[in-house]
């Protein structure tokens, strides 16, 4: 085996096994926490990929690494607004528990 | 081989190694207390992985966005939301739990199978501009996407406010017992929860 530098197929698996686990923890937990945090997993292995992709490609333009500043940034913005909508829950609620968020049920 | 790409190798494997264990320890542990202190160590790691990409700006700023705020406002909610509760059961977890693994495996499998069949044709990144990313980034945000720069900014505002309005809570300017005004404690009007009773 002769390399040069590291595959970029191994960043692309380690983003697509954080994803899938991103997805498993926001559809199996019943802490409302918990789905916020997994929503964070989520966008880390998205940013992943972009930028790795960013380095294999264009490493000279860096679109990409630009892109992930953007999704950092919304994120940052949608942790705040979540946060602040759990806790406005909780005080109306008085749990965390998503079985018992049946606001939106039809 | 030589040694700087064994050094890059175990480096990387170190690290995808802590975020992928980290991550499972994030959705899986039963304590959120520790669920949240091993997510610093997820963003962490994948700011490590940035700087094995050539990006130096990029993993500073995941170090203090992802750490240093996002985290900081989860362990902070738990704080204020950490009540232990009896969850009620729900019928039939099981066949739920079985059909979203097979979901997420599912899909875990197409990415990993489009990854490893498809052909990149792509360069090394050796001719990478490294340390100079910071200047080229500063270029892109104040020529071709000042835009969303702009936008991003309002964002951050808009999400500032909305928080405060969301999270506030109504204070008065009486006290309750006695009826004299108060202007330094902050005393919760007592109100009905709206939602308690419907179910």
């Amino acid at each position: 085996m002769n390399l040069e530098s590291i595959p970029i197929q191994a960043f692309l698996i380690v983003s697509s096994v954080l994803f899938c686990i991103g997805i498993w923890g926001l559809l199996n937990s019943r802490n409302a926490v918990r789905v916020l945090m997994s929503i964070e997993l989520m966008l880390n292995a998205v940013n992943i990929n972009l930028m790795a992709f960013s380095s294999y490609i264009d490493n000279n333009v860096i679109q990409g690494q630009v892109f992930t500043i953007f999704v950092i940034t919304v994120a940052a913005a949608e942790a705040a607004v979540g946060l602040a909508i759990l806790l406005s829950l909780y005080r109306n609620r008085v749990t965390v528990d998503m079985e018992s968020f049946n606001l939106l049920k039809w | 081989m030589t040694i700087a790409v064994t050094t890059q190798i175990i480096c990387f494997i170190v690290l995808s190694l802590v975020v992928l264990i980290g991550a499972l320890g994030v959705v899986l542990l039963e304590s959120i207390v520790y669920s949240a202190f091993l997510l610093g160590g997820v963003f962490m790691s994948v700011a490590g992985l940035y700087l094995l990409l050539n990006a130096s700006f990029v993993a500073a700023a995941q170090v203090l966005v992802y750490v240093g705020a996002v985290n900081v406002l989860i362990i902070f909610a738990i704080m204020l939301v950490n009540k232990k509760e009896d969850l009620k059961p729900i019928n039939n977890i099981k066949s739920r739990r079985i059909i979203s693994t097979s979901i997420c495996l599912t899909l875990l499998s197409l990415l990993i199978r489009v990854d490893l069949t498809n052909v990149w044709r792509l360069a090394s990144p050796e001719n990478s501009i490294g340390e100079e990313s910071t200047i080229r980034i500063g270029e892109h945000l104040f020529s071709d996407y000042l835009l969303p720069f702009e936008l991003a900014s309002v964002l951050l505002l808009m999400a500032m406010i909305g928080a405060i309005v969301l999270a506030r809570r109504d204070v008065m300017n009486k006290d309750i017992s006695t009826g004299l005004p108060v202007d330094q404690e902050l005393i919760e009007k007592s109100s009905e929860p709206l939602l308690t009773n419907k179910n």
